[in-house]
């Protein structure tokens, strides 16, 4: 197990590191890249240009701007936003904290796919499982932008519940603007919860152990509890961190249909401003995010499960 | 079982009509490509407008934002277009990228999964570590700076989309061919002096396609969900040309005013989506020869 974990880690850092040079070369190197966020403005003048490649770095060859960039972001150091002139770490973090508690309270929403999975797989076949099944279906092919388009006309445009962004701060206000947004960025992950639990359980149900546990007069409470539910929720462990990148795409379209103002909507500001050194930086947030959600998925499924052996 | 015996595949799409819900999302289907293929005559001849016309009231104003009524049976939008005509000709659009997507994803996945899983060893590696980079950037922050950057076209953007929509193409054929390709006809192929791209394309390829066709579908359903999300965003499919996603991307004060903008390119996403996933999801039973039904 510990050289498995050492091994994932080494594995996880090289992959860091070469999407790090993929999206650096991507940038630099193909057209519309920063030179062109610069040239665009028309009221940049040729002095500025020159002021402000230097000031970015844009005026060193190719090599030393890559080994002066991987340098600097191994100090968590991703140049400055064109936009606000701030450091990219700075702007980021000031929108780190409407997402996070965005995310967790999907994580919540999601969740509740494991009592539905339960719910499902015990009434195999009959009308609630059907239902079930068919929502997650459906519940896959909606586009989330559209369900969430459709929420708003309904619920805020006809009814006026739920308004939009971030409300006034006080508790009840926040509540009120937060619950359609975290439900909406839950759906997926509620769905997938309940898919994989549902399986889950079926397929414990079938075990021999579960026949035996009956066969000796359990008690049905005791063999659903102790035998059924225990094993077939372990593996769920595993499913929260592989949950984190679908995540990261679905902030950037609830937080811009709902004007939440988290890192989904900065992203999104940043890519219609051009700028690039911020996107860049978010991009390699998303796909550290990505691969500790990974790594964590992994691991979690040894320390859970003590059948799993790593070669 | 009477009669000579089938064919796996006519067996197959025996069992695949046989399935009343995988019968019923084929015929939505059909009807949804029909109906959009034959956009601009349903356009000219049957609602007798075109995509880019500015509707008039009987006053002879532009009919901006008019609800639905005769003349314009699903609305006008702000600039004063036909809604229903525009939806019929986004799903021209929406559709194309689909398929596009998975024919891409399909032209990169399945040789890199048919080599990996063959040849194994630093080939399997290498094709493992292409994998593991591409799934592990999130896909629609780097398709928004793509978009940014390239400014692409219809057929720019199916190809950016191919880019990333490859992974699970490899997977499935890898884990298939690593299976299949220490099966007793294939040693037989093998000492009777057949080359490996023999091997490959008479003995193995035969057999990864049904799985391919279904991870095809399975893509072209994704496709159509994250092009519409995309565009959506004012990142995809670029205006005038409208698809499905970008027929709401404009500012989110008129369509609250006007609801019925909002529901029929949405309905007509999940529809498509809906039927190519249990199309898709028919097949995989279809060619599954243990359910045999």
């Amino acid at each position: 197990m510990g050289r498995f974990i050492v091994r994932r880690l080494v594995q996880s850092v090289v992959l860091i590191f070469a999407v790090m040079t993929l999206s650096f070369f991507l940038i630099r190197l193909t057209p519309g890249g920063p030179e062109t966020a610069l040239l665009s403005n028309p009221r940049v003048s040729a002095e500025t240009l020159q002021r402000m490649r230097q000031r970015f770095g844009l005026d060193d060859p190719l090599p030393i701007q890559y080994l002066k960039w991987l340098r600097n972001a191994a100090e968590f150091d991703f140049g400055r936003s064109y936009a606000y002139s701030l450091p990219v770490v700075d702007v980021i973090g000031s929108r780190v904290w409407p997402t996070f508690q965005l995310g967790l309270l999907s994580y919540g929403v999601g969740l509740l796919g494991v009592p539905l999975g339960v719910i499902a797989a015990s009434a195999r076949g009959r009308m609630s499982d059907t239902v079930i099944r068919v929502l997650t279906v459906v519940g896959t092919s909606v586009p989330s932008w559209w369900l969430g388009l459709s929420i708003i006309v309904l619920m805020s445009g006809t009814i006026g519940w739920f308004p939009n962004g971030q409300g006034n701060g006080s508790p009840w206000d926040w509540a009120r603007h937060i619950i359609l947004p975290a439900v909406l960025l839950g759906l997926g992950g509620l769905i997938t919860f309940t898919r994989f639990v549902r399986s889950e359980v079926l397929e414990v149900i079938s075990q021999d152990y579960v026949r035996t546990a009956r066969a000796k007069g359990l008690a049905e409470r005791v063999v659903q509890r102790a035998h059924i539910l225990r094993n077939a929720l372990i593996p769920v462990v595993t499913l929260l961190g592989s949950l984190l990148p679908a995540l990261l795409g679905g902030a950037v379209i609830t937080e811009s249909i709902f004007n939440w103002p988290g890192m989904g909507r900065l992203f999104l500001e940043a890519a219609s401003a051009r700028d690039y050194p911020l996107l860049l930086g978010m991009l390699l947030l998303g796909t550290v995010l990505t691969i500790i959600g990974t790594f964590l998925a992994d691991i979690g499924y040894g320390l859970v499960d003590p059948r799993v052996r790593y070669a | 079982m009477k009669g000579p015996p089938r064919s796996f595949l006519s067996s197959s799409l025996r069992r695949f009509v046989a399935d009343r819900l995988s019968l019923a999302a084929l015929i939505l289907f059909v009807l949804i490509l029909v109906i959009t293929i034959t956009a601009p005559l349903l356009a000219r001849f049957v609602l007798s407008t075109s995509p880019d016309e500015f509707l008039r009231t009987p006053q002879g104003r532009i009919a901006t934002l008019q609800a639905p009524g005769p003349g314009y049976l699903l609305g006008t939008d702000e600039l004063g277009r036909d809604n229903l005509t525009r939806l019929l000709y986004a799903g021209q659009v929406s559709l194309t990228i689909g398929f596009l997507v998975a024919f891409v994803a399909l032209a990169i996945g399945a040789p890199l999964g048919l080599v990996a899983g063959f040849y194994g060893g630093r080939t399997d590696d290498v094709v493992n570590a292409l994998v593991q980079v591409v799934i592990n950037i999130p896909t629609l922050f780097i398709l928004i700076i793509l978009s940014v950057m390239f400014s692409p076209s219809v057929i720019g953007l199916a190809l950016i989309f191919g880019l990333f929509y490859w992974p699970s193409t490899t997977r499935q054929v890898r884990g298939l061919v690593l299976s299949l390709r220490n099966r007793d006809y294939v040693d037989a192929a093998r000492v009777l002096g057949a080359s490996d791209a023999r091997i490959l394309v008479r003995h193995i390829l035969p057999n990864v396609i049904s799985i391919v066709t279904v991870v095809a579908g399975f893509d072209v359903a994704a496709a159509i969900l994250g092009e519409s999300a995309l565009s959506f965003l004012g990142f995809g499919v670029p205006v005038p040309l409208s698809s499905w996603g970008n027929m709401l991307s404009g500012s989110q004060d008129t369509f609250r005013s006007a609801p019925w903008l909002v529901y029929p390119p949405g309905l007509m996403i999940l529809l498509t989506v809906l039927s190519v996933f249990l199309i898709a999801d028919g097949l995989r039973d279809a060619f599954d020869p243990r359910v045999r039904a």
